[in-house]
């Protein structure tokens, strides 16, 4: 209960720093050239300039800039994002509809890259400084070098063009109306490049941190001890010390949230997944600066409540946290 | 000089230092051998590597010389990772210095600061500071720095937390000297051996940051980058693979060797932590 508290101050404490994301956006996007009217006249393809001015009005965007700013704050507690002229629905929907994907993707991925960085980790800590550590080492520091839409790319080209194993981009057969489980494996397929793809940098991190940190806590006293018991050794990596170097893995988790939904824009690209990374990248090129601003902050809510679970994950695995709240 | 040794004893660090220094050398040459405009056409649209002894490395969609690319895009990479990391280092140090030092309320707002630019994905932030300023090599390379200074921030207001009490600072409070001057003569010294080796790993953050926003094709299109060719090849990717293939390994090793150089300045220089 104690670190539910803990954790709940953590997230009241992070309520301001989503103010302060929101300030300096909305004010750096005062700069951008062109307003939501214009990129709507440019579809429309052209207007006279009172038109303009009617939906410059209509849109309150004639307001000062503190105004203009004191209203949208006020719009956003009421959970109102604002509207896109682009889509020609409100903001909250388009990135609603547009989250499940990259959720998806995010979740696979991290848990792709933590329990194979995991098990590497462990195979490379082992066997330090003999072969498997060399290669597993070797391995981690390309795939970190590797750039993910380049190794993207590549898997589309073995995969997808030359062994046909997998399809080379979407969410699902837009063909094939499926249901239940076919669906669901459907999807899956669909979602493999993906994830390897958006998980490969993140493993070499995982897997480099999760070896340091078994270095780390094999020579510790209590490992000695539970050798000198009798314990064999499988006993004493996994009931011993694998849970506290699981640790820094988790700490990890937290602070790559954020890494990874900007990864997820590029990966989103290049398998044309309806995503909301997609969805920033196209409110980029079609200067949609209210859904980039929702964007913004949904992405940056995302990464508090992601730090909220750590924290929450951290006490479950080291008691002694909670004893220091 | 025992650091030097040290360095060259890692097999690892002497093969980054290698690679580097041939990325370097591509980037000095690139004028030299490939004297004309490197977007300008230079033959039939792609043709593969090797089948035509002027071009080495082939010809992209455009008909533009894929080994020219390279070399002006090894300048380029360069540039925008060495210039986005020294904006992105000096304004790291600047904010951590003044928080360490200071503490209280200074402390504070200013990690309220970074906790902001923390929580907000890097690329986000990129694409929105890319949608306001445009995408000129200028305003990328400064866009790339101004999302990437946090951590160094973090990392010299530890270091500096740890230093502020010293007696070496304290002899020079006695003395008169003012803040400023404690911070910037007396422990930014010896705050900056782990900031400046932490650079590495920012450098190749950079060039990778980069290359991504120049495969979507939001970086400047009238340079010869690595990204922008991966970009461009990517229309093609079904039978010419090769030509989004080969930028991609260029960005891959130069990032390898940037962070081999790191990680060996690393041991080099902290032979302690090396031994665990």
């Amino acid at each position: 209960m104690r670190i539910l508290t803990l954790a709940g101050r953590r997230l009241a404490a992070s309520i301001p720093t989503l103010f302060l994301i929101l300030i300096g956006v909305f004010l750096l996007l005062q700069f951008a050239p062109g307003d939501t009217v214009d990129a709507m006249m440019a579809q429309m393809g052209g207007g006279d300039a009172a038109t303009a001015r009617e939906l410059r009005k209509f849109y309150g965007l004639d307001l000062s800039v503190p105004v203009q700013l004191g209203n949208y704050l006020w719009r956003l507690i009421r959970l109102d994002l604002g509207f896109s002229s682009i889509y020609g629905k409100p903001v909250a929907t388009v990135i609603l509809e547009r989250l499940p994907p990259t959720l998806l993707l995010m979740t696979a991925s991290l848990s792709f890259a933590f329990f194979a960085g995991l098990v590497l980790g462990v195979i490379a800590a082992r066997g330090v400084n003999r072969w498997p550590d060399t290669i597993i080492s070797t391995l981690g520091l390309i795939f970190y070098a590797t750039p993910s839409f380049w190794f993207g790319l590549m898997a589309i080209v073995v995969f997808s063009i030359y062994l046909q194993w997998l399809p080379a981009g979407g969410f699902e057969d837009i063909g094939a109306v499926r249901s239940g489980l076919a669906r669901t494996w459907d999807i899956a397929q669909h979602l493999i490049l993906p994830t390897l793809t958006l998980g490969l940098i993140f493993l070499a991190i995982y897997l480099r941190i999760m070896r340091a940190s078994m270095l780390e806590v094999l020579n510790l006293d209590f490992v000695r001890t539970a050798r000198a018991k009798g314990l064999d050794e499988t006993r004493v990596v996994v009931r011993h010390v694998l849970r506290n170097a699981l640790l820094p893995m988790v700490t990890l988790i937290g602070l790559q949230a954020g890494t990874m939904l900007g990864g997820s824009v590029v990966v989103e690209s290049v398998f044309s997944l309806p995503g909301l990374g997609r969805l920033a990248y196209e409110s980029v090129v079609q200067r949609d600066l209210n859904t980039l601003l929702g964007i913004v902050f949904v992405s940056a809510l995302l990464v508090i409540v992601v730090n909220f679970f750590t924290d929450l994950l951290y006490a479950r695995l080291d008691p002694r946290i909670q004893a220091e709240a | 000089m025992d650091a030097i040794r040290r360095y060259f004893r890692s097999p690892a660090a002497v093969v980054g230092l290698v690679l580097l220094l041939v990325v370097i050398a591509m980037a000095i040459t690139a004028g030299f051998l490939y004297p004309r405009d490197p977007l300008a056409l230079a033959g039939r649209p792609l043709q593969w590597p090797f089948a035509n002894p002027r071009f080495l490395l082939g010809t992209d969609n455009s008909g533009r010389d894929i080994a020219a690319q390279i070399f002006y895009g090894a300048r380029i990479s360069l540039l925008i990772g060495g210039v986005a990391t020294l904006i992105a280092i000096v304004i790291g140090v600047l904010i951590g210095a003044f928080a360490g030092y200071y503490g209280g309320w200074i402390d504070n707002v200013l990690m309220r600061i970074t906790e902001a630019f923390q929580t907000l994905p890097n690329f986000v932030l990129l694409l929105v500071l890319v949608a306001v300023f445009g995408s000129t090599l200028t305003t990328v390379t400064i866009a790339v720095g101004v999302v990437s200074w946090t951590a160094p921030a973090r990392l010299t207001r530890a270091e500096f937390m740890s230093l502020r009490n010293r007696e070496f600072v304290q002899a020079g409070r006695t003395l008169g000297m003012k803040d400023i001057q404690l911070i910037l003569g007396e422990i930014l010294p010896n705050a900056l051996p782990p900031v400046i080796v932490y650079a590495s790993v920012v450098m190749a953050t950079a060039i990778l940051l980069e290359s991504a926003l120049a495969f979507l094709r939001l970086s400047d299109p009238n340079v010869a980058s690595w990204g922008n060719l991966i970009g461009l090849g990517r229309d093609v990717l079904r039978v010419q693979w090769y030509v989004s293939a080969i930028p991609g390994i260029a960005i891959l090793l130069t990032v390898l060797a940037v962070s081999l150089v790191g990680q060996g300045l690393n041991d080099a220089l902290n032979p302690r932590l090396k031994s665990r």
